[in-house]
Formats: C-alpha cells, sequence, structure tokens
C-alpha cells in the first residue's frame, strides 16, 4: 500500500512537471514570440513580414498541436511504465 | 444550370446525409443521449470537437475580422486553438476519469454542494445560449442568401434540421452528424482557399501562399498587401499593436475561454479511456487547425482581392466605373451587406479609409462599405470561381452554424435535464423518464434557440465578452482547482466562481451597458477609459485570476474539504479505473 502511495506520488509529480514544462513552451510561442518579443524578432524576415507575425498566425498553432501530442504521447506512456493505463 | 438550384442540391445532399446519420444514430439510453455510449474513437470525437468548435464564426466571420486587422486580430487564432493545450493538460483526461455526464456534475460532487452545482448550471446556460443565438441567426443568414428563403423562414428550417438528429439521437446522432458536417465543411472552406492562393500566388496550399510571392507583382504578398492598404490610408497589415497587456490579456481571455466552454468539454466525455482523451484534444487540434491555417490566408488574400477589384490598375490609376462593377457585387447590394455611395459624383468607386485626407484626389469620402462577413461567403464571386464552389459555401457555412448550434444544445439540455431535473428536483426519476425529460428539454431548448434567433435580444452581440468572458473567469478556474488542488473547499469554490464572474460582468457592464441596454453604460468603450487599457472583452482572464485568489483565501480561512472528496480528487487523477461514463 505504502509502495503504491509513493508510486502515485511520483506519477502525479512527474505530471506535474511535464504540464509546467509545455506550459512554459505553450507561453513561449504565442505570448512570447507572438506578442511581447515580436519587435525583438523583427530583424528575422519570414515571406514579406517578420517571424513574429508568423509565430501569431502559424507557428504557435502548429506548436500548440507539438505540443498535445507530445504531451500524450509521454502521458501515455508513463502510465503503461507505472501500471495505471486503463 | 441556375445557381439558385445549385445551391440547393448541394445544402439538400449534406441534409439527406444528417437525416440519414439521425435514423442510423437513435439514442436508447440517457448514457447514449448525453455521451453518445461513451465508445467514441479518438479521432473521430477530434473530428467532432473540430465541428462542434467551429461555428458559423470561425466559418464566416473570423477570415473577415483578421482581414480587416491584420496581426492585431491574429489573437483570434492564437486563442481559439491555444486552450486545446489546457484542455489537453489540464481538464479533459482527468473529467474523462470522472466519468459522469455533465460539466456542473463535476463541480456539484467535487465541491459537494448544490449551490456550486446550480452556480455552474446558471453559468453554463448564460453562455451556451449567448453562442446559440449566434448559430441560429447565422443558419438563417446563409439559407436567405443561398437558398433566396426569408430570414426567418430559414432559420424555422434549420430549427427542424437540429431537432430531429438532436432530439432523436442526442450526443450520440449529434456526435456522427458533426464527423459529417467536419467534412463538408472543411472542404468548402478549403476549395475557394486553394484556387485564390493559386491564382494569387501560384501555391496550391493557402498556408504557404499566404508567406509566398504575390505572382502579379513579384513582391511577397504580405509586402505587396502592406504597400496598397497604406496607399489607402488604411494602418499596415502587419502592423505591430502598442497595447501589448491588453493583446496578451485577450488572448489569454480566448484561450482560457475556449477551454472552459462546457460543449467543448463534454465532447471529451464520449471516448472510451483517460488515454483517447488525451490523444482526441490533439486530433481536435489538427482537424481544427487546417481550417485555422487557412484562415489568416483567406483574410488577407480577400482584401487583396477585393483592392483590386476596386483598383484594377493599381491604386495610382483610376478606380472601376460604378457602372462596369462586377455582378457579386450587386448581388450583395441586395442583401445590404455591402453599400456604395458616389459621394463626389465622378461615376467611380472610391475606397479607402475616410480618415486619411485625399481630396488632393479629388475624393469626397469612401464610397464602398461592406459587411466584413461576405469576404468568406463572396470569396469564391470575387475571385470568379464556378458555380458549384459557391453552392459548397452555402452547404459549408450551414453546417458550421448547426454542428455547433447542436453542441450547445446538448449542453443546455443535458444542464437541465441531468443537473435540474434528475440531481436537483426529482431524483427518483427513472432511467426512462430521465431519458424523456431529457429529449423534453432540447425540444424546449431548441424553441427558445429559435424565437432568440429570429428576435434577437442586445446581448445576442456580445458572444465573446458573455461566452468567453463566463467560460474563462467562473468555470475553467473551478474545474482546475477542482483537479489541481485538494484543498479548495465547497466555500472557496463557490466564493471563487462568484466573485469572478460578477467582477467580470460589472466591467463589462460599465462599458457595453447594464445588461447591454443601450444607454446604460457608465464609461464610453473606448480604449481612453479602459482601466489600463483593458478592453471589456479581455477581462475574463483578471476574472480568472480573481478566481483563484478567492477560492485559495477562502478555501484556507475554513475547513478541509471531507477524506471522501480528498479521495475523489485522488480517483481522477489516476488513469487506472475509470470504467466507462457510469449511471447514478
Amino acid at each position: 500500500m505504502a509502495d503504491d502511495k509513493s508510486k502515485a506520488a511520483l506519477y502525479w509529480s512527474t505530471n506535474l512537471r511535464l504540464i509546467l514544462g509545455s506550459l512554459v513552451v505553450w507561453a513561449f510561442v504565442s505570448y512570447g514570440c507572438g506578442i511581447l518579443f515580436r519587435p525583438l524578432l523583427s530583424g528575422i524576415t519570414v515571406g514579406g513580414t517578420d517571424l513574429g507575425f508568423w509565430f501569431a498566425q502559424q507557428g504557435s498553432i502548429l506548436t500548440f498541436i507539438g505540443i498535445i501530442f507530445f504531451y500524450a504521447w509521454r502521458m501515455n506512456k508513463l502510465d503503461a511504465e507505472m501500471g495505471l493505463e486503463e | 444550370m441556375d445557381q439558385f438550384y445549385i445551391n440547393l442540391l448541394f445544402v439538400g445532399a449534406s441534409f439527406a446525409l444528417y437525416f440519414g446519420i439521425a435514423i442510423w444514430a437513435r439514442a436508447g439510453s440517457t448514457k447514449e443521449f448525453y455521451v453518445a455510449g461513451g465508445g467514441v474513437h479518438p479521432v473521430a470525437n477530434g473530428m467532432a470537437t473540430a465541428a462542434d468548435w467551429m461555428s458559423a464564426a470561425s466559418f464566416i466571420s473570423m477570415a473577415g475580422l483578421i482581414a480587416a486587422g491584420g496581426y492585431a486580430n491574429s489573437t483570434f487564432l492564437m486563442g481559439w486553438t491555444g486552450g486545446y493545450v489546457l484542455l489537453a493538460m489540464l481538464l479533459a483526461p482527468y473529467l474523462r476519469k470522472f466519468g459522469k455526464f455533465t460539466v456542473p456534475d463535476f463541480i456539484g460532487d467535487r465541491f459537494y454542494s448544490k449551490p456550486a452545482r446550480l452556480v455552474a448550471v446558471a453559468c453554463l446556460i448564460v453562455a451556451s445560449t449567448t453562442y446559440v443565438i449566434g448559430q441560429m441567426a447565422g443558419a438563417g443568414i446563409a439559407f436567405s442568401r443561398f437558398l433566396e428563403v426569408d430570414k426567418d423562414t430559414g432559420l424555422v428550417i434549420a430549427s427542424v434540421v437540429v431537432f430531429f438528429y438532436a432530439v432523436l439521437g442526442g450526443m450520440k446522432g449529434i456526435t456522427y452528424t458533426q464527423v459529417a458536417q467536419y467534412c463538408v465543411l472543411i472542404v468548402a472552406y478549403t476549395i475557394p482557399a486553394i484556387f485564390i492562393s493559386m491564382e494569387l500566388t501560384g501555391n496550391p496550399i493557402p498556408a504557404l501562399g499566404l508567406f509566398g510571392d504575390h505572382t502579379a507583382s513579384g513582391m511577397p504578398l504580405l509586402a505587396k498587401l502592406d504597400q496598397v492598404v497604406q496607399e489607402l490610408g488604411f494602418a499596415a497589415y502587419t502592423a505591430d499593436v502598442p497595447n501589448k497587456l491588453n493583446m496578451v490579456l485577450f488572448t489569454l481571455t480566448l484561450m482560457i475561454g475556449t477551454a472552459g466552454l462546457p460543449h467543448v468539454i463534454i465532447r471529451f466525455f464520449t471516448v472510451p479511456k483517460v488515454a483517447d482523451a488525451r490523444w482526441s484534444a490533439g486530433w481536435a487540434l489538427i482537424f481544427i487547425a487546417l481550417l485555422y491555417l487557412t484562415a489568416p490566408a483567406v483574410a488577407s488574400m480577400a482584401r487583396m482581392n477585393l483592392i483590386d477589384t476596386v483598383y484594377p490598375n493599381g491604386t495610382d490609376a483610376p478606380s472601376i466605373q460604378i457602372d462596369e462593377r462586377p455582378e457579386w457585387m450587386k448581388t450583395w447590394e441586395e442583401t445590404k451587406l455591402i453599400t456604395i455611395e458616389d459621394k463626389n459624383n465622378d461615376g467611380r468607386i472610391q475606397f479607402y479609409n475616410d480618415k486619411a485626407d485625399m481630396s488632393d484626389k479629388g475624393w469626397e469620402g469612401n464610397e464602398l462599405t461592406y459587411n466584413r462577413d461576405i469576404l468568406v461567403l463572396a470569396n469564391p464571386e470575387i475571385a470568379q470561381l464556378p458555380g458549384w464552389v459557391i453552392g459548397l459555401i452555402a452547404a459549408g457555412g450551414l453546417a458550421a452554424a448547426l454542428s455547433t448550434a447542436a453542441g450547445l444544445l446538448l449542453a443546455i439540455s443535458s444542464a437541465v435535464s441531468h443537473d435540474l431535473i434528475k440531481n436537483s428536483i426529482n431524483p427518483d426519476i427513472s432511467e426512462k423518464g430521465e431519458l424523456m425529460a431529457a429529449r423534453a428539454s432540447m425540444t424546449v431548448a431548441i424553441v427558445v434557440a429559435t424565437y432568440l434567433g429570429m428576435n434577437p435580444p442586445g446581448f445576442a452581440a456580445q458572444v465573446v465578452a458573455l461566452a468567453f468572458g463566463i467560460a474563462a473567469a467562473s468555470i475553467f478556474p473551478v474545474l482546475m482547482m477542482g483537479i489541481f488542488s485538494k484543498r479548495v473547499n465547497n466555500k472557496g469554490a463557490i466564493a471563487g466562481m462568484l466573485a469572478g464572474l460578477i467582477t467580470t460582468l460589472v466591467y463589462i457592464f460599465m462599458y457595453k451597458g447594464w445588461f447591454f441596454i443601450p444607454g446604460t453604460a457608465n464609461l464610453p468603450d473606448t480604449v481612453d477609459n479602459w482601466i489600463l487599457g483593458i478592453s471589456p472583452l479581455s477581462f475574463g482572464a483578471i476574472g480568472a485570476i480573481i478566481n483563484f485568489t478567492v477560492a485559495f483565501v477562502v478555501s484556507n480561512a475554513t475547513e478541509e474539504p471531507p477524506v471522501e472528496i480528498q479521495e475523489l480528487v485522488e480517483s481522477v487523477r489516476y488513469p487506472k479505473g475509470a470504467g466507462s461514463a457510469v449511471d447514478h
């Protein structure tokens, strides 16, 4: 039982770390590159405009897809490793 | 063949498909009615979620919004997709594990409180009703434009179609019609976009064409667009936004609002397992992205096409003569969505930003005004595409409006039959009785939505403020705290929800009028009057922060939740033993 408890705690803390890391990337591409850091990225041109514009209209969406699939893959693997899958 | 018959053929064929699915997917139990039996494949659910999510606003209005605002309106693109990251990591898997039927179900059980459940039901009904009116009205407009019927008649036809599959099939019928509707709407959106991208940039993929070169001038498309809009006195298309705080908060409000909208959340109750809920969020975003990556391309290209139509020989040369204006302008003038007024009586159309002084050119004001929504609807005509593409757009616009309407109506009716009737008023109701109650509430919801679609109240135009504001400030935080904190108790949750909700509504009402009644606003709704430059539409994110803060402070000052509630929180965190949605 004690073993189950520590396993569950490890599972949850791993999940929280993964969520935190993913949220950092999520915020970086949208609020960071797409909005706040756009003036800093204005030197990098992409198709007639700058990298910040690309992140705001395409780059952030593509990254969001990547984040979700990465998270789903990691968590589903973690479920299996810890014997917590359905 | 006459355009009317082509439209009729496309719309009729898509409706026949929905009816066929409705008959095939009848619901026999409450579990089928509320969560489609809990056996929907994650990819199919992803597709259904995409159709559920992408409303008439995404299909018809979003490209027009971006065309008008350029970079500044990228907020909608990021905001309406970034919420799925939050759903996938913070809500969907755990709520799926919880395994009941509605969003207030979780709030009521987790916070062991009937008032908490009722506050959640109220938030859900206000947010979803505001949202559904726009869908019904959108369907009415699409019908009246493409099938030449009166707007109200169009609305009634749309209601009858939704009634048929939503009442008969519940979530099961809605799920599989949404899958079909997704296919119709994405094909309808993409095909004209491909043609237009080919014409303007030579690239068949609109998302790449957006950053490609404009064939006619050899310049990059966005650089060319920046140039012509500035020549006409508008701000550059890619111009940066000075008020970054407001842009960040607005995007955040849209993101957490998306994650907190009940009609989106309940879609994740229909998949078999927790792991499927995670995958399904990813699939949903892929299907959504197919449209959301195309929309900004459609936006810039439609704006370019419109300017090219008015100034066929460039913005320096004389503009088009009114007598020689294209046929589609005349068609849309009849609907009053385009108006032309020859202010300087030169027989030509001048289209420019009124605020810029162009009197040296003999221009006496902008002579062409258009409703932003027509950019997508008239796009095939502007780009001179064949008639069947227009028929496709008609079917696609209706698919987008109807699929979202059905999802919202289900969220409303299940909150009424399950949370109000079964769990609050009459807990002894039988399974069969609850199924009947669910069908009856669905019927009432459709009738009310139809009536409100015909006679839209003042708040109907405030979908972004009301639906996203409420979802962001009340529903999202309380769900997240219910999963990630064992310490937040019933008192904290109720105080937090009310604090977030009330501050957000007060801030909105201050600028938009109390209960949106004209003339009752305390301050003009302009940027100089907004506190720290925060628009009422962006306040949901602040409301969420207030909700979290109040809930933690109140919870820490009062007793811990009972042991069984802490065990409930533990159980939703681990996938093992999720099983299927349970009857209770």
